[in-house]
């Protein structure tokens, strides 16, 4: 039992992460943008959030950093697939690329004197509800992973119960009826980068300054590339992007957990189920996939 | 009222032409920012990444032992992108080569290099190609989306490379995630004494003339550039689109997963996890710079591997870290890309 | 006073003069029909006046106000609704959903707030729909309906609706101007745009005829009649179209076309049970009004796409479907309705020319270059394209794109010739050659199937006229005893029952 429930507060523990970013590429993808940037804006966060919480020696300041770089890394991503109209794939890869060359150059300029790893002096603290209960080590968590699960239900209602979700998932169906209707597709995919943006940074700020404490190079290690799996596997609904969120965390976890008991086992099977499950997903279900039907246009207006 | 309008209209040849240099230009005003930041003069950094590694023979060789798989994973790019199928997973496909490679190499022992070598090419030729099989096969057949399947395979390939390299070829003595080192008529032969210029770089020059052949005389060629310019219209001649989007895609793995045969067999000598720092990524910005054409992948090829040979006497004189090839590729290619647009549209002045 | 008024307005796109200083003005409370061919300009001018195009030169003045409209917003904040031929709803969403889209009335969307509100604004225009179905599941006829729903519910006071009896069939059309009058009763003014004379008569007060760009006149609908319209619209009489004697067609048939069926991307029935023949030395055309069927005749005898049942057979060969090449194999020459799907604009024109028959210039997987240069060069002489082999397609103009077409195609003496809108946007020069072009090859001895929404065309080059409506063949008429109040009625939807015999 106390097994299980470890498991369960690790497997929320590595799920937040994925969770933020899969949430911010939702609701990019919903606009009809796929951001293959977040890689890379996970990682520049991450290291940006670093930076700036031990030169401000504020954590929240720190998280601020984080999100600025995330809309500034969005903006980039708006510029080239939005405004210019190029390639989705190629210019979120861009950005991917374009971000991780940077957090390394700089980590490297800032801390290339430092023989030991830097860290911070203070994390985020974990804070614990439901103590004395049996669910304790479940809810003994970094604040931020409740707000991860209190943004779950405001990422639904925000796209499905709101006049600016509705415009959203508009232009990420059909941008030409969204502008026959008065609505400016550009303004509003920006806008869904932007938010998108944000999370993707809370994201990677979160393994910076709430589980590592610290940066390194390998921190985001795919975590992006898993987001993007799991909003497919989430079928671009917020509630079952946060299954496939708590999937790959439970796995991850189990996997560990495992690991640390010595079981021999390849666990890297573990690891890449969620990939190869999304794949799966993406065979079984085919054209009917409800992939927003503008995904991957650059939208223009002829003439 | 007088305002600017974007027109659609092609842009003159001389400013065509110019385009590339244009490109080049920007990235190092924007990349000179970081150049100052890391305390070095720009123009001093310039001649350390552009120019210093032409004048030395051994840089020379370097330059060319580090254009090998970016060569080999652009041509593998521009065959796939040029088809109009988005392989994004030259990366993975790469390292299904590799451990082809790995996989071969140890058993070709007493075996003549003459037939030792070929076979290991050719088991990551089809190594390469089965890893890019699934999400062909899913686009032809089912219409699903390539670029987020070849992304996520890549992956996958990590942790099978990680779950190989940790159990059945982990170094029984050291314990290193190690593969066996492959038999010494495996290894490439070295091309030019006392430096590290190996056979792949042979294979790779094959293989872009490869793609120079197949794209400018062969039918198969015109079919694939057909399909990727003009889908519908190419159905319409009656070019069986699929099948050669199919078959680009198979060749596109294929010459990744040579890449990681190169690196396994002129380089390394056995498998390890870090084989490939990106290699089919950076493949993604040879091909779109390259245009997609032969010539232009050798050209942004060899470009590229000059600024990581650059990157490595920047960081030696001037204390820059390694880092900025990376951004340099980066922000090429994200200028290339705009620049580019000038191709399409021309500016003018309305009233 | 007019509620609308457009002053001089001129859109260019580059060498093409879209529209050349065209005056309209709309009056409250009246239906405006706006007449021309295809590529007259109609739909040009209507985008600029939701905001979509903006005007080279020329004013928009509404309610005495000087206005320029840089997007529809503006549009429709002026009080003007668009429904466009593609119609432009979000299939996913429901009714209500698309009908409030970009004119939601606060921050957050209540389901039943929305359905009421759609709910009323249909109640009070008298429509029936259900707010909450999904629009995806909707039949053409109610789409536009949510469409026209749509505009309501933004309180627009003048209607465009640009062919809106293209899609419909005529049972819908004739419910549509039901729902257009009633409209008008509710002080709405409508403009709508076509290119069907009848229409016109039925449904509008005035009328603005548009010819190449151009405004050539506007009537008092009652005081006009359908031949002077045509008139204006043509530049020349269309009933009046003198016929060449009518070729004896030699009992070798060509093209037989077997009961084929086929049904649309939505599961509809498309063609139901088509069966004719062409013969060699034929020209048979198909008339109709676009969306009956045409296009997936067209698309099964192009390989395109494989019909549900029924047969096709050239010179007696039965031919495979879906299978572009084995058409060729049998010589079928394919005019393609979009030219720019038949050719791809960025390989050059003597690769555009070889794609077809590769299989002729390949050795061993080798192009023969040397050859497909010739033949460029042949080709381009002999079809007087002005261009060089080495040059990209795209920088043609359309006329010579449509002669690479045709150069590809007819040079190798087909039998059988499918002939889809081979003049479609065409200028006068070119559309004479495609003409001439196509006689030849049934001089030569080639059958030809014609399928143009230029009824004129067809008269003009046809041995036989077939009509087709909603799928279906329901008149067949000889070129000496074509009966033009017939044929338009047939292509109207009438049945063959009251029209004739």
């Amino acid at each position: 039992m106390d097994f299980i429930l470890t498991l369960l507060g690790a497997t929320l523990r590595i799920g937040t992460p994925i969770l933020y970013a899969a949430l911010g590429e939702t609701i990019v993808e919903r606009s009809g943008v796929l951001n293959l940037g977040i890689e890379g804006t996970m990682l520049l966060s991450a290291f940006t959030g670093f930076v700036t919480a031990q030169v401000t020696g504020s954590l929240i300041i720190g998280l601020l950093g984080a999100m600025l770089t995330g809309i500034i890394l969005s903006l980039a991503m708006g510029l080239l697939s939005v405004t210019l109209g190029l390639n989705q794939h190629v210019a979120g890869l861009g950005i991917t690329l374009f971000s991780n060359g940077l957090a390394l150059f700089l980590f490297r300029e800032f801390y290339s004197g430092a023989t030991t790893p830097p860290s911070l002096a203070e994390k985020f603290p974990q804070l614990s509800i439901l103590t004395g209960t049996a669910l304790e080590p479940v809810f003994s968590q970094y604040g931020l992973t409740y707000v991860a699960l209190l943004c779950v239900p405001f990422v639904w209602w925000l796209l499905s119960r709101t006049t600016f979700g509705l415009r959203l998932r508009a232009i990420g169906e059909n941008p030409e009826a969204a502008d026959m209707a008065g609505i400016n597709v550009y303004r509003m995919r920006y806008a869904a980068l932007i938010l998108g943006g944000i999370f993707m940074g809370i994201g990677g700020a979160f393994l910076s300054l709430a589980i590592n404490g610290a940066f390194t190079h390998g921190i985001i290690n795919g975590r992006g590339w898993v987001a993007i799996a799991i909003v497919i596997f989430g079928n671009w609904s917020a509630f079952k992007v946060l299954g496939g969120a708590l999937l790959f965390g439970g796995l991850q976890a189990l996997q560990l957990r495992l690991q640390a008991e010595g079981v021999q086992l390849p666990y890297e099977v573990l690891l890449a189920l969620p990939y190869v499950m999304t794949i799966t997903v993406l065979a079984v279900t085919g054209r009917n996939a409800s992939y927003p039907a503008a995904l991957l246009k650059p939208y223009r207006r002829e003439g | 009222m007088l305002g600017l309008k974007l027109e659609r209209a092609p842009a003159p040849l001389w400013l065509r032409a110019l385009m590339p240099f244009i490109a080049i230009a920007l990235t190092f005003a924007l990349v000179s920012i970081l150049i100052i930041f890391a305390g070095a003069n720009p123009l001093d950094a310039v001649f350390e990444l552009l120019i210093n590694p032409l004048t030395k023979n051994s840089a020379r060789g370097d330059i060319l032992v580090m254009a090998t798989p970016l060569l080999l994973t652009g041509a593998s790019v521009a065959f796939a992108f040029a088809s109009g199928y988005y392989n994004i997973g030259a990366e993975g496909q790469l390292y299904a080569g590799a451990i082809a490679a790995a996989w071969v190499g140890t058993f070709v022992q007493g075996l003549s290099p003459v037939f030792a070598i070929p076979l290991m090419l050719l088991a990551g030729f089809i190594a390469g190609a089965l890893w890019a099989l699934p999400s062909a096969v899913l686009k032809v057949k089912l219409g699903i989306d390539e670029v987020v399947t070849t992304l996520l395979l890549n992956s996958v390939m990590l942790f099978l490379v990680s779950a190989l390299l940790n159990g059945p070829w982990r170094d029984p003595v050291t314990g290193w995630p190690q593969s066996p080192t492959i038999a010494e008529s495996a290894q490439f032969p070295i091309l030019i004494p006392r430096s590290r210029v190996h056979l792949g770089i042979i294979v790779a020059v094959i293989a872009v003339i490869a793609l120079w052949w197949i794209f400018k005389r062969t039918r198969f060629g015109l079919e694939l550039r057909a399909a990727g310019l003009g889908k519908d219209a190419a159905r319409f001649m009656g070019v069986p689109v699929d099948r050669v989007m199919l078959t680009a895609a198979l060749i596109s793995g294929g010459v990744a997963g040579l890449a990681g045969v190169c690196e396994v067999a002129g380089i390394h000598h056995y498998l390890i996890e870090a084989i490939s720092p990106g290699y089919g990524y950076t493949g993604i910005i040879v091909a779109t710079l390259g245009s997609l054409t032969a010539p232009g992948v050798a050209l942004a090829g060899l470009f590229i591997a000059l600024i990581n040979r650059g990157t490595l006497s920047a960081n030696r004189e001037l204390d820059v870290p390694v880092y900025l090839g990376d951004v340099i590729q980066a922000v090429l290619l994200l200028t290339t890309l705009a620049v580019l647009l000038l191709n399409r549209y021309r500016i003018r002045r309305v009233r | 006073m007019p509620v609308l008024e457009m002053r001089s307005v001129t859109k260019r796109f580059g060498d093409l003069t879209a529209n050349d200083h065209i005056d309209l003005v709309i009056e409250p409370n009246e239906i405006h029909a706006l007449l021309g061919e295809n590529g007259a300009g109609k739909s040009t001018l209507m985008k600029i006046l939701y905001g979509l195009y903006q005007p080279d030169e020329g004013e928009i003045i509404v309610n005495r106000q000087k206005s320029v409209f840089k997007s529809p917003v503006d549009a429709i904040r002026h009080g003007i609704g668009f429904v466009s031929q593609h119609f432009s709803l979000v299939p996913t969403f429901t009714v209500a959903e698309n009908v409030v889209l970009g004119f939601e009335d606060s921050r957050l969307i209540n389901r039943d707030d929305i359905k009421h509100l759609v709910s009323n604004t249909a109640r009070k225009y008298g429509f029936d729909v259900d707010p909450t179905a999904v629009v995806r599941n909707l039949s053409v006829g109610q789409q536009q309906r949510v469409e026209i729903l749509k505009a309501l519910y933004r309180n627009c006071r003048v209607l465009i609706l640009d062919e809106p009896t293209a899609v419909l069939t005529p049972r819908d059309a004739e419910a549509l101007f039901d729902t257009l009058r009633a409209l008008q009763r509710q002080n709405l003014s409508v403009i709508i745009i076509t290119h069907k004379l009848e229409e016109v008569m039925a449904i509008s007060q005035r009328v603005t005829v548009l010819r190449l760009g151009k405004v050539v006149g506007q009537e008092t609908t009652s005081q006009t009649n359908p031949q002077a319209l045509a008139r204006l619209m043509m530049g020349r009489s269309v009933v009046n179209v003198t016929r060449k004697t009518v070729h004896q067609a030699e009992q070798l048939v060509a093209l037989e076309v077997s009961h084929l069926t086929v049904n649309d991307n939505r599961g509809l029935p498309a063609l139901r049970d088509v069966s004719f023949q062409v013969h060699a030395n034929e020209v048979v055309g198909i008339a109709g009004v676009a969306g009956n069927g045409q296009s997936e005749l067209v698309a099964i005898l192009s390989g395109l796409i494989r019909p549900a049942s029924g047969e096709v057979r050239v010179k007696g060969k039965p031919a495979a479907f879906g299978d572009p090449r084995a058409l060729d194999h049998l010589r079928v020459a394919r005019i393609p309705e979009d030219r720019l799907k038949g050719v791809v604009g960025n390989l050059t024109v003597a690769e555009n020319l070889a794609l077809e028959q590769i299989g002729n210039f390949t050795q061993t997987g080798h192009l023969k270059r040397r050859q497909i240069d010739e033949m460029a060069k042949w080709l381009i002489a002999d079809f007087q394209i002005k261009a060089k082999p080495g040059d990209r397609v795209r920088t043609l103009s359309g006329g010579n794109i449509q002669k690479v077409i045709l150069a590809r195609t007819l040079s190798r003496e087909p039998h059988v010739v499918i002939a889809a809108q081979p003049t479609r946007g065409l200028d006068i020069g070119a559309t004479e050659y495609v003409h001439q072009k196509l006689l030849e090859q049934k001089e030569r001895g080639a059958g030809v199937l014609l399928v143009s929404e230029d009824l004129d065309e067809t008269l003009l080059l046809s041995d036989r006229v077939l009509v087709m409506f909603a799928g279906q063949l329901v008149g067949e008429y000889r070129a000496d005893e074509v009966d033009l109040d017939r044929i338009s009625l047939l292509m109207a939807g009438s049945t063959v029952e009251t029209v004739s015999r």
